[in-house]
C-alpha cells in the first residue's frame, strides 16, 4: 500500500533535512513543474486528480485555484496562504506533516504558489506548535539557500517570497476569511462572501487558503501524475487521507490509508480497538464539528461522499470514539462549551445560541434539565443551521448536538429523569 | 519601558507587512515576551511605537487567547479541555492541579509562580490527556507525572 505523504516521517526523530530530502526525490517534481510546465499545466494536473481539500470541508482544490484570475489583468501581488492552524479538536494530522517532513509542505507550497502564480506565501502556523515553528523555520532557511524560494527560482524566472506567522490563538484563525483577517492584524471574524478569497483576499487581492495536508499532496501528483493519484483511492474519492483515532482505542494514532478505507478497519486493525473494558458506542469521524454515527455505521467509508450519506462529514477524518463509560452528554457538552467559548460574536445565531445550548447541556448534565430543555435544545440547532451564520463554526456546532439528540435520546432523558448524570457517582 | 531591541524588532515587524496594522499582533507578543502580558502602560507604548490609537490595539489584544491583558506567573499552565482530553480524564488531572497549586482556573498563584489557565485542543489527542507548560508539551498525563513536572519547575526556580 502506498503511502506518498508519511513516506520520510519517522515519529520521535528528526525530519529530514534538505539534502535528505533531496535524496528521497524531493523538490524533483518542482524541478519539473518549473522546467517543464506551465502554471496552467501544474492547474490541470491538480484538478484532473481531482484531489480534495484535506482541511475539513472537501472542496476540490483544482477548482479553487481555477477562480484565481490569471495573466497581466489580474491585480498583485497574489497569495498563497498555507491553512497550518490546525485547531478543530480531535484533530492532530496536520502536526505530524509539518513535524514529520516540513520540505514536503514546503515544496507543495512553492508548487502551489507557482500554480496560481502567487508572489506571496504565507504559513499562517497554530501558536501551540512550537516543534513545528522551529523545524518550518530551518526548512525554509534551506529552501531559501538552496534557491527553491527567492528570486529567479531555479533560473525560471519565477519568484516567490515565503514567511511563517505565528497565531496569537483563536479556533475562528482556521477559518478561511477569518484567517485573513488575522493576517491582516485584525480580529479574526468571517467576511462575507461573495467576493471569494480567490478574487478579492488578503488585503483585497487574489489569494488561495490550502490547509497542511492539502499540499503536502500536490508534490506528488506534479510527480506522478493525475492517474496514479485517482487510483490511490478505495472509493470515490482521490488519493491517501490521514486517518486518526482518540479516545479509549488501543492505540490512538495516525495512519496514511487510502481515500475510503471503512471506518470498521481503521478502528479495529490500525487503532486497535477498544482499550480492555470499554464498548464502543459511537464516533465522531472528523474533528469536533462532524455528526455522530454509531455502530451500524462502521463499515462505512471514509470519504467524501460516504460519510455524508449516512448523516455525518469525513471532516478531517480524524475520528474521537465515544465509549460505553462516557457520558454522551457530558461529551457533547464539553464540544458545545468549546464552541461557545471560541465563537467570534459576530453573527447572532452564533454569538447567542452556542452560549445558551452549552448552558443547557450542563444544566442536563448537573441533574438540573427539563423536558423542555431537549425542544430548546432541537430549536437551537435549527437556529444555527447553515445559511444563517457568516461562517461554519455554528452550523458545525449543531452537529454533534443535532445527531447527539437523535442517538442518544434515551440518555438525555435519564439525566432529566433520574436528576444527576447516571456515569457521575452518586 | 520598551527597550530599545524591542522597539527595533517591532519596526521589523511593521516592515515585514504591507500596512502597521498587520503588525500588530506580533507587536503585543515582541512586548509581552519580557513581562508575561501586556498592561495598559505597555499597550500605550506600543501603540505609540506602531504610530496607532491604543484603542486599535486593544480590539485585536482583547480578541486572542494569547495576549494577554492581566499579569500571569511565571509559568503558564495551559490545560487542554476539549473533546479527547476530556473522555481520557482531563477532569480529574484538573482538580488534581487546584488542589495542588490551591487555584482555580484563571487564576495565579500567591507566589506568582503558576498561571492556570484552559486551552483548546493541543492537537496531542493522541498522548491525551495534555497540558502545555510556557512552550513544552506534555501528554499520557497522570497525577503523579503532573507532580513531578510541578516539582521540577519549582526546582528550577529555587
Amino acid at each position: 500500500m502506498e503511502a506518498p505523504l508519511t513516506r520520510n516521517i519517522r515519529p520521535n526523530e528528526m525530519p529530514p533535512d534538505l539534502k535528505a530530502y533531496e535524496k528521497s526525490g524531493g523538490y524533483q517534481a518542482l524541478r519539473k513543474a518549473l522546467g517543464t510546465m506551465t502554471p496552467m499545466e501544474v492547474q490541470k494536473e491538480v484538478v484532473d486528480s481531482q484531489l480534495r481539500g484535506r482541511g475539513g470541508a472537501g472542496f476540490l482544490t483544482g477548482l479553487k485555484w481555477s477562480f484565481v484570475p490569471m495573466g497581466t489583468e489580474s491585480r498583485r501581488p497574489k497569495y498563497l496562504i498555507v491553512n497550518a492552524d490546525e485547531m478543530e479538536p480531535g484533530t492532530f494530522k496536520d502536526r505530524l506533516l509539518i513535524e514529520g517532513d516540513p520540505h514536503q509542505l514546503i515544496e507543495g507550497l512553492i508548487l502551489s504558489a507557482y500554480a496560481i502564480q502567487a508572489e506571496i506565501a504565507y504559513i499562517f502556523l497554530r501558536w501551540a506548535y512550537k516543534t513545528a515553528g522551529r523545524r518550518l523555520q530551518t526548512a525554509i532557511e534551506e529552501a531559501q539557500a538552496a534557491n527553491y524560494l527567492g528570486r529567479n527560482i531555479l533560473g525560471s524566472g519565477y519568484c516567490l517570497d515565503v514567511s511563517l506567522h505565528t497565531s496569537a490563538g483563536r479556533y475562528m484563525c482556521g477559518e478561511e476569511t477569518g484567517l485573513l483577517n488575522a493576517l491582516e492584524g485584525r480580529r479574526a471574524v468571517p467576511r462575507a462572501k461573495p467576493p471569494y478569497p480567490q478574487v478579492c483576499g488578503l488585503w483585497g487581492k487574489p489569494t488561495v487558503v490550502n490547509n497542511v495536508e492539502t499540499l503536502c499532496n500536490v508534490p506528488h501528483i506534479v510527480e506522478r501524475g493525475a492517474t496514479w493519484f485517482q487510483r490511490l483511492g478505495a472509493g470515490k474519492d482521490s488519493g491517501t487521507k490521514l486517518f486518526g483515532a482518540s479516545g479509549r482505542v488501543k492505540r490512538p494514532g495516525l495512519w496514511e490509508l487510502p481515500m475510503g478505507t471503512p471506518i470498521r478497519d481503521i478502528l479495529e486493525e490500525y487503532a486497535g480497538g477498544m482499550q480492555n473494558g470499554y464498548r464502543f458506542r459511537g464516533l465522531i469521524p472528523g474533528g469536533a464539528s462532524t455528526d455522530f454515527l454509531l455502530e451500524t455505521h462502521l463499515d462505512t467509508k471514509m470519504d467524501f461522499e460516504a460519510v455524508t450519506a449516512v448523516g455525518s462529514r469525513l471532516g478531517t477524518g480524524t475520528m474521537i470514539i465515544l465509549d460505553n463509560r462516557t457520558c454522551p452528554v457530558g461529551m457533547v457538552a464539553n464540544l458545545l462549551t468549546f464552541f461557545a467559548r471560541e465563537s467570534c460574536g459576530w453573527c447572532t445565531p452564533c454569538r447567542d445560541n452556542l452560549p445558551w445550548a452549552a448552558q443547557t447541556l450542563a444544566a442536563i448534565e448537573t441533574g438540573r434539565g427539563t423536558d423542555e430543555d431537549l425542544e430548546i435544545l432541537a430549536f437551537q440547532c435549527r437556529m444555527m443551521a447553515p445559511g444563517r451564520t457568516f461562517c461554519a463554526l455554528a452550523p458545525g456546532a449543531a452537529e454533534p448536538l443535532q445527531s447527539a439528540l437523535k442517538y442518544f435520546r434515551e440518555d438525555f432523558q435519564r439525566h432529566i429523569d433520574q436528576r444527576r448524570c447516571p456515569w457521575r457517582q452518586p | 519601558m520598551l527597550t530599545t531591541e524591542e522597539q527595533r524588532e517591532i519596526a521589523e515587524e511593521v516592515g515585514r507587512y504591507p500596512n502597521t496594522m498587520a503588525a500588530i499582533p506580533e507587536a503585543l507578543k515582541i512586548a509581552q515576551r519580557a513581562r508575561g502580558w501586556v498592561s495598559d502602560e505597555t499597550l500605550r507604548e506600543v501603540a505609540e511605537v506602531l504610530g496607532m490609537l491604543p484603542a486599535e490595539l486593544d480590539a485585536i489584544a482583547t480578541f486572542y487567547n494569547l495576549i494577554f491583558r492581566r499579569p500571569v506567573g511565571k509559568h503558564v499552565i495551559f490545560v487542554c479541555d476539549s473533546v479527547s482530553c476530556w473522555i481520557m480524564g482531563y477532569e480529574d488531572l484538573l482538580r488534581h492541579l487546584q488542589v495542588k497549586l490551591g487555584i482555580t482556573m484563571g487564576e495565579t498563584t500567591r507566589d506568582g509562580l503558576f498561571t492556570l489557565l484552559p486551552i483548546a485542543c493541543l492537537g496531542a489527542c493522541d498522548i491525551a490527556p495534555a497540558m502545555m507548560i510556557d512552550e513544552t508539551l506534555y501528554g499520557h498525563l497522570t497525577a503523579e507525572k503532573i507532580d513531578s513536572i510541578l516539582a521540577a519547575l519549582i526546582h528550577e526556580t529555587d
